[in-house]
């Protein structure tokens, strides 16, 4: 057992890894850690945050994975590209850091990210 | 109301899964009717990923749910299915054994001796903004759909979206109706440049209004609205005088009248026999993302795989005095025929 222990150990220190916290909507702080390479969306699966639901599974069609990103880091967040931007047509009080999480990569220049999941993704 | 349509199987719903279905269904003769709230076949492959790749289809490395959707429609022509496209069923009833009545929203009558549930993740149904208080409106003053355009004649229109949806229903609405406001919540629209042009001309020339922003706020009563409040970008809060609201937001998976057919759920998915995909009613079948059964994946490829096995059960249905012989395409002569390859 410990040896599969210690091997599970290793594969996740060779992943990086990047602290994102979600705030839902009510306030409730979810600090998790995402894997370098992934989406937010996927970490927000992974740690079963309330509040996003991607329904497309990611392929930036359905506008139900939004957050508003933190005004803090919006910048190194960045803006949504044109196809995200039409997409966020379909989503519900879209704010100017609003964005769709599944087309947010996580980055070590992330480490420490901070987004706000919306009450209601439009179902 | 129409005549009863006759079938052997009604399949609801035409992804992946329910156009795959009439492949299996066709080899053993069975002939199918399919119905979707869609007005295209591919269920989610069309609506949400036509352009994303799929890489986990068997002996097929890489392909769009497009492309997909192409391929199955081209593998099961040989058996010419009826297609009912923008169309949702409603009711479902038992009334032989096993023989069932189903209606849609549009009036249809099917009789069929058995009905497989394909439907995926539940039907596509529009996006409900988050607007306070606007239930009490909808299907009074709040549309998300037209189905007769001249119940808004003479109307103030207040149509809600920046999409293909939206602007259309600007431009087929602005000369018949009294008044039409149109809300987005940028100054720029993902849909056509052609009405996009339209729209803008018939704002220039002081025959429609555009307004840029998000709607915040709805007064009315009894289901009849009056006014909207709209608060822009800025932050200032207009209120424009209306009588109804159509919002284009896309649209979304619902359960749907699926809740309503006396079957046992789990989760909002299907329980089925994983040796035919039968749910708990003789008959009644559902395969795809819509049923469940230990160890369920939702893929397409396992779709596939009930969608052959739910056939075998249905052949009995279907031919009780008949035995099933089990035969490939490879080499029976019978299936190649039926294929058109023979």
């Amino acid at each position: 057992m410990s040896d599969v222990q210690d091997l599970s150990r290793s594969s996740q220190s060779n992943a990086k890894m990047a602290k994102i916290t979600f705030v839902e909507h009510d306030g409730t702080k979810h600090a998790v850690e995402g894997e370098v390479g992934s989406t937010v969306m996927e970490t927000a699966l992974r740690n079963q945050i309330g509040g996003i639901v991607a329904e497309c599974g990611g392929a930036c069609t359905c506008a139900t994975c939004l957050v508003h990103v933190d005004e803090a880091w919006s910048e190194k967040v960045g803006k949504p590209s044109a196809e995200e931007e039409d997409m966020l047509d379909f989503a519900f009080e879209v704010k100017p850091t609003s964005r769709l999480s599944c087309q947010i990569k996580v980055t070590e220049a992330l480490d420490g990210l901070i987004v706000h999941t919306p009450a209601y993704q439009g179902r | 109301m129409s005549d009863t349509i006759k079938t052997d199987v009604l399949i609801i719903g035409a992804g992946p899964i329910g156009l795959f279905a009439v492949f299996e269904l066709g080899l053993l003769d069975i002939k199918a009717h399919l119905v979707d709230i869609l007005d295209k076949v591919g269920g989610q492959c069309a609506e949400l990923y036509p352009e994303k790749p799929i890489y986990d289809i068997p002996a097929v490395p890489f392909i769009t749910g497009h492309g997909l959707v192409e391929a199955l429609m081209q593998q099961i022509k040989p058996f010419n299915p009826t297609f009912h496209l923008g169309e949702m069923v409603t009711t479902l009833e038992k009334i032989g054994d096993p023989l069932f009545r189903v209606t849609t929203d549009r009036g249809k009558v099917f009789e069929t001796k058995a009905v497989a549930i394909a439907a995926g993740g539940g039907s596509f149904q529009p996006k409900r903004p988050p607007i306070p208080g606007i239930e009490p409106y909808e299907g009074k003053s709040v549309h998300y759909a037209v189905r007769k355009m001249d119940a808004f004649r003479d109307k103030r229109l207040l149509i809600v979206g920046g999409g293909d949806s939206a602007l259309d229903w600007t431009l087929n609405l602005q000369p018949i109706a009294k008044r039409v406001t149109l809300v987005h919540r940028r100054d720029e629209f993902r849909g056509a440049p052609d009405s996009v042009n339209k729209m803008r001309a018939l704002v220039a020339a002081g025959s429609m209004d555009l307004k840029i922003g998000q709607v915040s706020g709805l007064e009315g009563g009894d289901g009849q609205l009056t006014a909207a409040s709209i608060k822009g970008n800025d932050g200032a809060v207009a209120r424009v005088e209306i009588d109804a609201m159509l919002p284009f937001f896309g649209l979304t998976m619902k359960l749907g009248p699926v809740a309503d057919w006396g079957l046992t759920l789990e989760d909002e998915l299907i329980p089925v026999d994983t040796g035919t995909f039968e749910t708990t009613v003789p008959g009644l079948f559902a395969i795809g993302d819509i049923n469940t059964y230990p160890g369920k994946l939702k893929l397409i490829l396992s779709g596939f795989h009930e969608a052959a096995l739910m056939a075998q059960k249905v052949y009995h249905y279907v031919y009780p005095d008949k035995r099933l012989v089990f035969q490939y395409t490879t080499s029976s002569t019978s299936l190649q025929k039926k294929l058109g390859v023979a």
